[in-house]
């Protein structure tokens, strides 16, 4: 076989392009996905039955329905209508970039809700009751007390899930997006080069990867500092007025 | 026996969880000063009576007033009562200090920020001002080197000391103590009763559920002895500790001697 560097270092602009496209589509859906998923999860993790009830026919669906799916019902399937046609939506919903970022995000903003919701449910009681005791209505108690110690139990999962994002848009190709993919496959349309494009493309995925890797392990130290707190050795390091 | 105001007041308490019924019909009164040591094997409803002041647990009778103010309840749609107007409910709880048996400190808080939480959020304390009383009080329970750990860094009596400082921050009216040392190492139970000890001396008014028979004894102004969901006895220490009318009682005393 025959390998070429030189056409990777040729059409290396066009994978850098496609990076800032995968880029945009993660964090934009993975930002707005959580914003949908925490009032999602805490209606999951109500007492009230139909509060409970509710958001879950939509987990149900992006959860056991293919992303792809999902993404070519949003892209081919809302032009079949009129209505979206000729509606103050249909500026985005004719871009392959929007419907990407729609999908994406309905479908990660369902499994994190998912995720937060178990974080939620795994707060000892006992810490809720203690904030109960203290008169904290049940939205302080949310603000300060569950979500706070929730965020920190789900970081981990939601790390993970944040990647398999990562690796799924991907799927934006299949609609013209020049992701990393995307772009991958439009140049190797023309080369004739499979083996070193797609192995370029892959280097990049495992770059953002070990980017985004790092930025977790670096969230949970912060989130969840208190099970990385060391007591200091001497006093004075605590509080310089203890030191005499 | 003190005869300063009626601090706290329960009426005909009663509590089921299903068929079973927990509290029959227990009324209590502490006036201001007052220490109460609630006595009982386990299972007479005493962590329960204590739980259901603050609603932590919903009577299914029964009335409970604060400083005179009587909490406004009403049935839940999951039975027993609720409060009808939950800003009564925040307010009344804001009053009562409550340590629980695991401490329920919130991990992901440093032991200043436990402290200061309350007072702040709820009492909308400036910052300042609750870091000063917070500070004044790790002081008070020998923990101020600590100020910046975190529960996890802190021994069960030190953490139970943190709790009960939390509680102080809010200054109540009346501080409820669920079997405060039962879950600490024998070793620990002494510097969390220290503490308390020295609240009662302070003339703090204080409703205790324990099993330190000794401290029960050396604090109280009044003892409640609960039997399956009723007073058995009640009196000054002296009357219940060695002179009790109940066969009961005496039974318990001898066993915990």
């Amino acid at each position: 076989m025959n390998w070429n560097w030189s056409v990777i270092i040729e059409h290396l602009p066009r994978l850098v392009d496609g990076m800032w496209v995968t880029l945009e589509l993660v964090f934009v859906s993975g930002i707005v996905g959580l914003l949908l998923a925490v009032p999602l999860a805490l209606m999951r993790a109500s007492h009230n039955r139909w509060l409970r009830l509710l958001p879950y026919a939509y987990i149900f669906f992006f959860r056991g329905t293919p992303l792809l799916v999902q993404i070519f019902l949003i892209y081919y399937g809302s032009s079949q209508f009129t209505f979206v046609r000729e509606s103050l939506l249909w500026p985005i919903l004719r871009e392959p970039y929007w419907c990407a970022i729609i999908a994406f995000t309905l479908n990660t903003s369902a499994y994190s809700a998912e995720l937060i919701r178990g974080a939620i449910q795994a707060v000892p009681k006992g810490e809720l009751e203690a904030a109960d005791a203290f008169g904290m209505s049940r939205a302080l108690k949310i603000r300060r007390i569950v979500l706070p110690r929730a965020f920190g139990i789900v970081l981990p999962a939601y790390g993970n899930e944040l990647i398999l994002m990562l690796k799924s848009s991907s799927l934006a190709s299949t609609i013209t997006l020049l992701d990393i993919t995307g772009a991958a496959r439009s140049i190797i349309a023309r080369t004739y080069t499979p083996l070193e494009i797609f192995f370029a493309a892959g280097m990049f995925y495992l770059l953002i990867a070990a980017v985004l890797i790092g930025a977790f392990r670096l969230l949970e130290r912060r989130l969840n500092r208190h099970q990385h707190y060391k007591l200091p050795e001497r006093i004075g390091e605590i509080d310089p007025r203890l030191a005499d | 026996m003190s005869d300063g105001k009626v601090a706290l007041e329960l009426v005909d308490i009663h509590k089921s969880y299903g068929a079973l019924e927990v509290l029959k019909g227990v009324s209590l009164q502490a006036r201001d000063g007052e220490v109460i040591s609630i006595l009982g094997s386990s299972g007479s409803g005493k962590s329960t009576l204590l739980r259901c002041i603050n609603l932590l647990e919903r009577p299914s009778r029964g009335k409970i007033a604060i400083s005179g103010e009587e909490l406004v309840l009403k049935p839940a749609k999951e039975g027993g009562l609720q409060a009808a107007d939950p800003r009564q409910l925040e307010r009344m709880r804001s009053r009562i200090g409550f340590v629980f048996q695991s401490f329920n400190l919130w991990p992901h808080k440093s032991i200043l920020e436990n402290i200061i939480e309350a007072p702040t959020q709820v009492l909308r304390q400036p910052k300042e001002q609750a870091i000063a009383r917070a500070e004044q009080l790790l002081e008070r329970v020998g923990l101020l080197d600590k100020r910046n750990a975190y529960p996890a860094n802190l021994s069960g009596g030190q953490q139970q000391r943190i709790a009960i400082a939390r509680a102080l921050a809010m200054d109540p009216q009346v501080l409820l103590f669920d079997e405060p040392t039962s879950a600490l190492d024998p070793e620990l139970v002494n510097e969390v009763l220290a503490v308390m000890r020295s609240l009662a001396q302070e003339g703090r008014t204080m409703l205790i559920v324990t099993h330190e028979m000794r401290f029960a004894r050396e604090v109280s102004s009044q003892v409640v002895f609960l039997h399956q969901g009723q007073i058995e006895e009640a009196g000054s220490p002296a009357q219940v500790f060695d002179n009790p009318q109940s066969q009961r009682v005496r039974d318990f005393m001898a066993s915990h001697a």
